[in-house]
């Protein structure tokens, strides 16, 4: 497990904490206007190059440049492109851009022009993830989302007009959804020909508005087998139309257009994470000195004010950390590669052939897939990821 | 000789205040005054009394007050409810196992020396009561005075008063704002046929009224008699475990007198043992050079196990026997069984020992290796009642970290087939098949108290549980008592809690065997996927046969998470199917998507399921949660209030 540095990538992840809008269904680390009080996008930039500067200090004798960069939020393009461009420079003078190396950025389809995008392209982005969440009014509205679906369409051809591949995610099981709604969804997304699709099923987490009108009665949760019928109806409607699956949430149309940041998760690659509340991860390594550092996730303070605070006074923007020991780290891996349609090398659940045999019995692993070594989810599987994961993992 | 103002030290911050009256009696330590010396105290000098009251009542706060103005317990070593020994008894406020004090009071400037024998509150250890009484001349009946008497004093009351001991009716948390005490007291009055004016008025809690209430026990409590040089006959009481100690018995002398180093023996099995140590405890064990006529103390004898020194049981002298014993002595008989399953099934052996161990303080306790299809392997356990069983998984799991599964409490029935042939079903899973002549299952008279206005809440409530009323008598003009004859089996299913709640609380209740009688009864199987379930097979009356299949059924399904597969769970009596409920199969158990941030939360939550997959119980191959068994032992809808842990 005690991998070479230099048998992984490493990637950078760029949270961006803020919305025009806080959605009712959203816990993420996010502020809209008036929910912010003394954070500035400008401080916020500010800071963000502060950490890197001590990110770099943080990796000694690691000269490995980021093959992926993700700038997620909140609305990365509620900051100026010149901010983004900053931010990726900023990441450029640190680590280090790999040639081939694919940078994205989530966008809200309002958020963005025919000209920021161009920008955006000829700064190195190479990929927009657009939040396009529904094609139905009914389904947005239920969701705060405010953009008009005509400008999906717009921001789509922009993005491709500026050379970007293009994703379009989705969120299915909102309250008030109803099967058919979701196929409109899904045909929108079809017709605008993205290279890449994820689809989401909507969770309300108890501390979100959303969360609260469900504790009053006021909106009805989607019975999870109509998610289960959902997630059938989006895999069968994306395979015709010529995407496959790569992870249980996404589709892509060709391997090329799989999103690598994101599999770099999967594969337990290494990341840094920039920004408030973002979370970083180094695998297992050896220090120039000699000495073995295990594993460790760790994440920053959440508010950007604090978070700025911090880096101001020269200080680390951590919040709280912890080391994994293997048998942390086999879990995940399993927990997490699972996932993927490439599945996970047999050796790793070893002693649990009979585990394996009763899953593949049921119809969650494929059995060819499981004859010659590796262990893939079935579509029925994919559903039942996480059962799978407890029967191999315990 | 000491001033019992000496006993509260004037530094003294404690919560217990100082006693109100100082002018009477003075204070003896065990050993201070020749006169009261221990194996040589004159039955004149002597008063062996017992506290009657219902939990809560104050026996415990009263006791403690005794013990400080006596002087045998400093108030800086004053642990709050100094007799309840065991963390379960003070946490529940009840006490399970009696022990006798010994402690020095003066009246009229002649010491006496006070035996206080503690006895157990609870309808379920009615026979120890009986045995603590049995060593007593007096009971100090005791009575909140916010409360009024409850049915199980009142029964108590009966056995005292049967036993001829002489009775102060006391009330006690006087202080209470809520108190009512000119009420209760012409209840009390009215109750053993005294004056108002004789029913004393004391708080424990702050002292009042209880140097009085000592020497009302010098004055009226009779002074014990006995033959000094008849052959030695003394009565165990009782008779508890002591890690270090062995065998810890007390005993009260009747006749004669117990020296160490005798060579004893126990008339019920002519058991011989040597007498190690004797001794009076006040309030820890004090070594004596005996016992005398009337005198309570305790004796060791190395002995290991609490059933070769049975409470109830006379120990006389090897070498001088008496002839008769003292009569009273029976074997405690389990009324209620239930299965014991470790959670996990590699735990069996630990369970097994503690069992074992548990078996040395508890005599009353049986076992013997049962085993479940679905729970594997355990024990059938027999117990006095329901609070017994409570007590003994408390202790098993507390005291010797075990997770238990107790499967529904059930009687014991006689089942005797058309063949002639009887069997004695212990386990309803046992409960034959094929063709029944006729079923008999075990009844008991019960006492109900409550004030007047629940009269038809309790009829309701009997009546559904089966009950035939006999007589009702009014205690005064609010309160009455209600006798009935009941199943045992109806009383053990929750009624309690159903009477409790029905009668916002005011309800008591006490029982007594009464023999049994034929019932129409049936044994309803649960079946999870077709398989039946041992453990959720039950024997109910025929008529509830079909609300008690409908009702499993339902909370199975609520409990038992949704499966890979369809899970049906049926009921059925015989091969005939009564209810049906379905638990549909699970499709979506995966969460969408996973952020950096949300790896560490999801490990977590893996081992958090790992954690609770060993909990699990699989039947087939169904997981079925621990709760579910739980279920069973309540009748209300979420059968999750029930059974489980504190």
């Amino acid at each position: 497990m005690n991998t070479a540095v230099g048998a992984r990538d490493f990637g950078v992840y760029v949270h961006v904490p803020f919305c025009s809008v806080r959605c009712g269904y959203c816990d993420f680390n996010t502020y809209a206007p008036g929910e912010v009080e003394g954070a500035t996008r400008e401080g916020y930039v500010e800071a963000a190059l502060r950490e890197m500067d001590l990110a770099r200090a943080a990796m000694p004798g690691d000269t490995r440049a980021a093959r992926t960069v993700f700038f997620g939020g909140g609305t990365p393009t509620m900051l100026d492109s010149s901010a983004l461009i900053a931010l990726l420079d900023g990441i450029r003078g640190t680590w280090g851009l790999s040639a081939d190396a694919e940078v994205t950025t989530e966008a809200n389809p309002d958020s963005v022009t025919k000209e920021s995008l161009h920008a955006l392209a000829r700064a190195g982005f190479t990929r927009v993830s657009l939040g396009m969440q529904s094609a139905v009014p009914h389904v947005l509205r239920t969701l705060d989302r405010t953009h008009n679906p005509a400008n999906v369409a717009r921001a789509v051809a922009a993005a491709r007009d500026a050379g970007l591949k293009v994703s379009l995610d989705l969120i299915y099981g909102t309250p008030g959804e109803s099967l058919s709604d979701w196929r409109a969804s899904l045909e929108a997304v079809i017709a605008l020909e993205p290279d890449h699709v994820s689809a989401y099923a909507l969770v309300i987490e108890p501390g979100t508005r959303m969360g609260a009108q469900l504790r009053r009665g006021e909106v009805q949760p989607t019975d999870p087998d109509t998610q289960a019928d959902m997630y059938e109806l989006a895999d069968t409607l994306l395979s015709e139309a010529g995407y496959s699956w790569y992870e249980v949430s996404n589709w892509a149309r060709e391997p090329g257009d799989r999103c690598r940041h994101n599999m770099a998760y999967w594969r337990s690659q290494d990341w840094w994470g920039v920004g408030p509340g973002a979370h970083s991860y180094l695998g297992p390594h050896a220090h120039p000195d000699g000495e073995q550092v295990p594993a460790r996730r760790w994440w920053n303070v959440k508010h950007p004010r604090a978070y700025a605070a911090r880096l101001a006074e020269g200080g680390s923007p951590e919040a709280e950390g912890e080391s994994l020991d293997p048998e942390d780290l086999r879990l995940e891996q399993v927990m997490l590669r699972l996932r993927l349609s490439e599945g996970i090398p047999a050796e790793l659940i070893e002693g649990r052939a009979e585990a394996v045999s009763t899953l593949i019995a049921d119809g969650l692993l494929d059995g060819a897939a499981a004859l010659r070594g590796t262990l893939k989810l079935t579509r029925r599987g994919r559903l039942l990821a996480d059962l799978a994961v407890r029967a191999l993992a315990f | 000789m000491r001033a019992r103002a000496a006993a509260v030290p004037p530094d003294f911050v404690g919560e217990y205040p100082a006693p109100t009256s100082t002018n009477r009696g003075t204070v003896i330590t065990v050993s201070a005054d020749p006169r009261i010396e221990p194996a040589s105290t004159q039955p004149a000098l002597i008063r062996n009394f017992c506290i009657i009251a219902h939990i809560d009542h104050g026996k415990s706060t009263l006791a403690d007050r005794m013990l400080q103005l006596t002087g045998v317990v400093e108030p800086r070593q004053m642990k709050a409810q100094y007799l309840d020994r065991m963390d379960i008894e003070r946490e529940r406020g009840i006490t399970i196992k009696s022990q006798a004090v010994r402690m020095p009071w003066s009246v009229d400037g002649a010491p006496h020396a006070l035996n206080m024998i503690d006895t157990p509150g609870h309808v379920d250890f009615t026979y120890e009561v009986s045995r603590s009484l049995a060593a007593c001349e007096g009971a100090i009946l005791l009575v909140d005075a916010a409360q009024g008497i409850e049915a199980q004093t009142l029964a108590n009351l009966y056995l005292a008063m049967e036993n001829d001991l002489t009775i102060i009716p006391v009330l006690n948390k006087i202080d209470l704002p809520s108190a009512d005490p000119d009420r209760y007291a012409a209840e009390l009055a009215q109750l053993i046929g005294c004056e108002v004016e004789d029913v004393l008025r004391v708080s424990g809690k702050t002292g009042a009224g209880v140097p009085e209430l000592l020497d009302r026990v010098v004055r009226d409590i009779p002074a014990p008699v006995g033959d000094a040089d008849a052959p030695t006959r003394a009565m165990i009481f009782d008779s508890v475990y002591d890690t270090y100690r062995g065998v810890v018995t007390y005993v009260r002398v009747v006749d004669g007198s117990l020296k160490p180093r005798e060579k004893i023996a126990m008339m019920s099995t002519l058991a011989t043992h040597d007498l190690l140590e004797i001794g009076v405890i006040s309030p820890e064990p004090v070594p004596t050079k005996g016992l005398g006529v009337g005198e309570v103390g305790y004796l060791i004898t190395g002995v290991k196990d609490v059933r070769q020194s049975k409470v109830g049981d006379t120990v006389t002298l090897a070498g001088r026997r008496a002839e008769q014993s003292l009569g009273g002595y029976r074997d405690p008989k389990p009324m209620v069984y239930s299965g014991l399953f470790p959670l996990d099934g590699s735990d069996f052996p630990i369970l097994r020992d503690a069992l074992d161990k548990l078996q040395l303080n508890d005599a009353s306790l049986v076992y013997e290796p049962e085993s479940s299809v679905a729970l594997g392997f355990g024990f059938r356990c027999g117990y006095l009642g329901l609070l017994h069983l409570e007590i003994v998984r408390d202790r098993l799991e507390r005291e010797f970290g075990l997770d238990l599964i107790s499967t529904a409490p059930n009687v014991v029935y006689e089942v005797q087939m058309e063949d002639g042939k009887v069997h004695t079903v212990t386990n309803p899973s046992e409960f034959p098949g094929g063709k029944i002549h006729e079923v008999r299952e075990p009844v008991v008279k019960a006492s109900i108290l409550v004030p007047s206005e629940f009269i038809g809440t309790v009829m309701e409530l009997c009546q559904e549980r089966r009950g035939v009323m006999g007589t009702m008598n009014y205690l005064s003009e609010t309160r009455v008592e209600m006798h009935y004859t009941l199943p045992l089996a109806e009383v053990v299913f929750d009624f309690f809690d159903q009477l409790k709640s029905r009668t916002r609380g005011y309800g008591s209740l006490d029982y007594e065997p009464a023999g049994d009688q034929v019932a129409d009864l049936v044994k309803v199987d649960i079946l999870l996927q077709g398989e039946q379930v041992d453990a959720f097979s039950a024997v109910v009356h025929k008529d509830k046969a079909y609300s008690y299949g409908l009702s499993m059924v339902g909370k199975l399904k609520d409990l038992i998470d949704r499966q890979q597969f369809e899970v049906p769970i049926q009921a059925a009596v015989g091969s005939r199917i009564i209810a049906r409920e379905t638990i549909r199969a699970i499709r979506k158990d995966v969460l969408a998507k996973c952020y950096g941030g949300d790896i560490s939360r999801k490990r977590k939550l893996l081992e958090k399921q790992k954690a609770g997959k060993k909990r699990m119980k699989n039947i087939g191959s169904v997981e079925v949660p621990p709760e579910a068994f739980i279920a069973a032992l309540s009748t209300s809808d979420d059968g999750s209030d029930k059974g489980k842990k504190k």
